[in-house]
């Protein structure tokens, strides 16, 4: 008897796990708040964040093979409930963000003590948290108005963390105030496009939205509500011509904020395009109009050569890594432009390698601002050897940036230049090659500041806190671990990019 | 196409007026330096979408969607939606909280910069960056 409750309490358990996983992170956020003690805010928050990553891990064991798990809220049966839907695609991001978080909120421990008042630090891991759930809650969700709803609960926090930057520069608060905007203006766009959609189909849920639009390519409201959903999404996510509040945004943030943000929240915008765009609207209607090749396209080429170069000219690594975030986001739209599996695969794995790529550097950065006072290159000079151990971290993950064999970044560029040969566009390919070649420019500043520079006068060896070295060095580690073994990698996002392609989640 | 009629205008009055609300907001937000009319605008912004989801739910005819105490419903009536109202009752809390954000943080940037307008800002910022490379670069220099 004893037994069999026991294993009925794991199955349902098990059965809880989507809903779980965005609650974990909520509960833990207010909690945080409401017990006030600097002591114990860090382990909660650290606690929640495992326990989501172990939530995502179990997630996507259960759908890698493309099973698709469909969770009522409330018992409410969709399309009426709040469906949460889990398959290959939004497993994949939610361990990437959780997995993110968990390893950057250790590495906030020591980074916060020198870059925020003690004071503040229950709040800002309320608000880590509650971003966290944010950022979760977008990813897993199958409903189209949940998905704003989320978006702000994440947006909101993202604002206030990045303006806790203004303890060091006060540039944070302008920079939160102009993002505040921003994104203020891309979430109420893409309320409108869901407010078209809701008027032609009567729905919100995305599967019955999926079936709804169903022929409807020509209905011009339904194509008012894609261009309005692109330009809002496009405006989180930082696609090129709509990034100005990045590049400030991310240098003047505390360090960890950066982190954490460059690798989950214009990943998540990016997913919620992939998710909008194949899903709701279905490859059909995406392939039928014009907007890949004659909006998108131009625009990531774009935004993989005009950021590249301005992140050449940076003199903090900061702003470089900013702008160098803005080249990359060009990359996963590239991706999505050859409408192919292969290309698909390359933006999801991008997504992930890209994720890991960039959290390592920025918590890079997080350890010179300790030791050197800030990321300019004449700060950094000679850091490889006062602080060798970091230093090698971060050229590690500057290589995974250009896409060296052997590193993460390596596998998802291959994927790319492949299925632009795939499609027939070689010029595409070319490009790539040479935007990569920028990249190699910008990593070489910064790896000559550091080798080739010399030290200030009586500088000694300087090493952060093992709380900071090891995070990094487990970031570094998995961009390097990433690029040999692209089994999980590769498996997941190939499931992802067929389940979107068959617009798989139509079929009940 | 006898798109233009009167008909045509008067029956889509709320996408006019939705539209007409949407670029006034967008507009202030957009031409206005002063931080807290940036706000002002985009709270007409969003109010736009509010009205927009709210007008899409009335039904010509309809009544208020509140059933009978005995559940007895008379197929003859017809119900307004009340779906969106309940969205934007959502909508309505993301607004109030933005809106606070935005104006607590203008009062953190009054306290710092001493200006809310845009250009002054930006002006300062100018100079803190000038000022940061002049120093980083004397410093490389100084290295070299």
């Amino acid at each position: 008897m004893a037994g069999d409750a026991l294993n009925h309490a794991s199955m349902t358990l098990t059965e809880q796990l989507p809903i779980l996983q965005v609650l974990v992170p909520f509960v833990a956020a207010p909690l945080i708040v409401f017990i006030g003690s600097r002591a114990l805010a860090w382990p909660i928050a650290f606690a929640s964040s495992v326990a989501s990553f172990v939530i995502a891990s179990l997630l996507l064991g259960q759908v890698i093979n493309g099973d698709v798990i469909s969770y009522h809220i409330g018992g409410w049966a969709p399309p009426l409930g709040i469906e949460y839907r889990v398959d290959a695609t939004n497993a994949f991001v939610l361990l990437l963000i959780s997995g993110i978080s968990s390893v950057v909120l250790p590495f906030a421990r020591a980074s916060l003590s020198v870059e925020l008042p003690p004071r503040k630090h229950t709040l800002f891991y309320a608000l880590f948290t509650l971003c966290l759930t944010g950022l979760l809650g977008v990813v897993i969700t199958g409903d189209a108005f949940n998905v704003f709803v989320f978006l702000e609960i994440s947006s909101l926090s993202t604002y206030v963390l990045i303006a806790q930057g203004a303890s060091r520069d006060k540039r944070a608060l302008s920079s939160a105030y102009n993002y505040l905007i921003m994104g203020t203006i891309g979430a109420t766009f893409f309320v409108i496009g869901i407010g078209f959609l809701y008027m032609t189909t009567g729905t919100l849920n995305m599967a019955d939205l999926a079936v709804r639009l169903e022929g409807q390519g020509n209905n011009r409201t339904v194509q008012a509500a894609f261009a309005f959903i692109v330009v809002g999404i496009g405006l989180k996510a930082a696609i090129y011509p709509l990034h100005f509040w990045l590049p400030n945004a991310y240098t003047f943030a505390p360090s960890v904020v950066t982190a954490f943000l460059a690798a989950t929240a214009t990943k998540m915008a990016i997913y919620v395009l992939l998710r909008f765009m194949f899903t709701v609207f279905q490859p059909a209607f995406v392939d039928g109009g014009i907007t890949l090749e004659v909006i998108i396209l131009p625009f990531a080429i774009m935004a993989m050569f005009a950021a590249s170069l301005s992140a050449i000219f940076q003199r903090d690594l900061k702003r470089m890594l900013a702008y160098s975030s803005v080249a990359q986001i060009g990359y996963m739209l590239l991706g999505i432009t050859f409408l192919s599996e292969t290309g698909l695969m390359a933006t999801i794995v991008h997504l992930f390698n890209h994720g890991i790529t960039k959290a390592a550097l920025f918590m890079g950065v997080g350890c010179y601002v300790m030791q050197a006072g800030g990321g300019f290159y004449s700060q950094l000079s000679g850091a490889g050897k006062t602080m060798p151990w970091t230093s090698a971290a971060v050229v590690v993950a500057a290589l995974s940036l250009v896409g060296i064999p052997g590193t993460a970044g390596f596998i998802s560029k291959w994927l790319l230049i492949e299925a632009a040969l795939d499609r027939g566009w070689w010029f595409v390919a070319l490009l790539v090659v040479a935007s990569s070649l920028l990249a190699v420019i910008y990593v070489w500043r910064l790896i000559e500041a550091l080798y080739l520079g010399q030290p200030a006068e009586g500088a000694t060896t300087q090493e952060v806190p093992l709380g900071m070295l090891v995070p990094l060095w487990i970031m570094a580690g998995a961009c390097v671990y990433f690029g040999f073994d692209t089994d999980i990698t590769l498996s997941a996002s190939r499931s992802a990019a067929q389940g979107l392609l068959s617009g798989s989640v139509a079929v009940h | 196409m006898d798109l233009m009629t009167a008909e045509f205008i008067l029956g889509h009055l709320n996408y006019w007026l939705f539209i007409v609300l949407m670029m006034t907001g967008l507009y202030i937000v957009i031409a206005k330096g002063n931080l807290v009319k940036k706000i002002v605008g985009l709270n007409i912004f969003q109010a736009s979408v509010f009205m927009l989801y709210i007008s899409v739910g009335k039904i010509s005819g309809g009544t208020a969607p509140i059933f009978p105490l005995d559940m007895k419903i008379d197929p003859e009536v017809v119900y307004s939606n009340p779906l969106p109202h309940v969205l934007i009752l959502t909508a309505i809390v993301v607004g109030i909280a933005t809106t606070s954000l935005g104006l607590a943080l203008i009062v953190r940037i009054r306290e710092e910069f001493d200006t809310i307008e845009e250009d002054q800002i930006e002006e300062i910022e100018q100079e803190m960056a000038l000022a940061e490379i002049a120093r980083h670069d004397a410093q490389s220099a100084g290295q070299a």
